[in-house]
């Protein structure tokens, strides 16, 4: 499976925040997005989520599902957790499994450490845990792309190992992780691209 | 479809134990029609000439007051993102949530309003075409609700706006409805029918409008 952007530009709001952007990505590469704030890191990677359309270039995936697309195999962990606080954990877990596709829902909870919390309210989560709740979505629903943005933050020391594993376990059976991130992530990157400073 | 099921069944869940939204619409709906024959006087006659109309226009008021909840929240946390990437298309999405909030606010509304229209001395004749012209204009109530609430997504007190993009799609229910159930025993059924051809006919083009608007915001 390789993914490629050639030639991407973004453009928001008439201001464009990118241009000529190029990359490529085979199965079991970790690609680094790195950049000043307001460099494009999230506008290329809702670009790569079939979120946006980019103004200029392609994005094309090969070697995945041809009814889908790209999008429609990634996980995209944004800033916002896409989790409910009137639900429990299990709840909001099973909800997002149910929705996606399907998965293993005692795996995605032991991945993240939330077994333990698993019937309680989101609402009384910590930050910490509610982005561990968002990024269980990874380990739940098996999609062979990821999309991360940004996604230790908030993550205290054990939960950044249990990341870095699950990213590690994702790149060794193949799969492609694309990561936007200030912080060390805990394990190489296999490419970087760099965005440049905001015009 | 399994995956929409789960996404009605969310809403669902989400509705009655947030309460919020759908809590605001019953209160709001109790309100007027418990306030109404304290403003307007204890005269019967006027009350029952009064009454469908007042109960359509409380229903219409009050479906649009928890129109808002349909999409924000979800826009709010980044679900609708999430439900963007889903393999359903986002037109499915947003009919289902429609559904949703027809099947926690308006249905609810429908289905007791024209008991609770005894309070305004509703003729009892014709409480049965009230209810049925009610439980199927309603349904197009919320698929409407749901272009406006979409267009409306990341407005703060987008209420204002929702009212004025739907109320005049809101009307031809309001006027067959109220048709309906006007008391004329040989237009009731022929006002039905119109009743379930708008239904229908939002049915299939609100989900389209809304999605469009969806796709727009989250651009």
């Amino acid at each position: 499976m390789q993914l490629t952007g050639s030639n991407l530009a973004c453009e928001r709001g008439g201001r464009t925040v990118f241009s000529n952007q190029n990359f490529s990505l085979n199965s079991g590469e970790l690609l680094q997005l790195t950049g000043p704030n307001g460099s494009g890191k999230s506008s290329l990677l809702r670009l790569l989520a079939n979120l946006g359309e980019p103004s200029h270039g392609k994005i094309s995936l090969e070697g995945g599902a041809p009814d889908l697309t790209p999008g429609q195999q990634a996980h995209y962990i944004a800033h916002s957790d896409a989790s409910k606080s009137a639900l429990t954990v299990t709840e909001n877990l099973v909800f997002w499994r149910d929705f996606l596709g399907g998965g293993d829902l005692m795996r995605a909870l032991q991945a993240v450490n939330l077994a333990p919390l698993a019937d309680y309210p989101a609402a009384l989560l910590s930050a910490g845990q509610r982005r561990r709740l968002a990024l269980a979505r990874l380990a739940l629903v098996p999609r062979p792309i990821w999309l991360l943005d940004e996604p230790g933050v908030g993550l205290d020391d054990s939960a950044q190992k249990l990341l870095a594993a699950l990213m590690n376990g994702h790149l060794r059976e193949g799969g492609l992780i694309v990561a936007a991130t200030h912080v060390p992530l805990g394990l190489d990157p296999d490419k970087n691209l760099h965005l440049g400073a905001a015009p | 479809m399994k995956l929409l099921l789960a996404l009605l069944r969310r809403d669902i869940i989400l509705a009655a134990r947030q309460g919020g939204g759908v809590g605001t619409a019953v209160g709001f709906f109790l309100t007027v029609l418990v306030l109404l024959p304290i403003g307007i006087g204890p005269d019967q006659a006027t009350l029952q000439r009064l009454a469908p109309g007042v109960l359509w226009i409380t229903l219409l008021l009050s479906v649009l007051l928890s129109a808002d909840r349909i999409f924000q929240q979800d826009f709010e946390d980044g679900s609708l993102e999430v439900m963007a990437m889903a393999p359903a298309s986002l037109e499915l999405v947003a009919l289902t949530k429609a559904v949703a909030h027809w099947l926690s606010t308006s249905l609810p509304l429908s289905i007791a309003a024209p008991f609770l229209g005894i309070l305004l001395n509703l003729r009892t004749e014709i409480i049965w075409p009230l209810t049925l012209a009610m439980v199927l204009g309603s349904f197009a109530l919320s698929l409407l609700a749901g272009i406006g609430a979409s267009l409306t997504l990341n407005l703060r007190r987008g209420g204002l706006l929702i009212s004025i993009l739907v109320l005049p799609l809101y009307v031809p229910i309001l006027v067959f409805g109220m048709s309906a159930t006007a008391g004329n025993p040989e237009l009731i059924m022929p006002s039905l029918l119109i009743l379930a051809a708008i239904t229908l006919t939002s049915l299939v083009l609100a989900p389209i409008a809304a999605a469009a608007a969806l796709r727009a915001y989250l651009r």
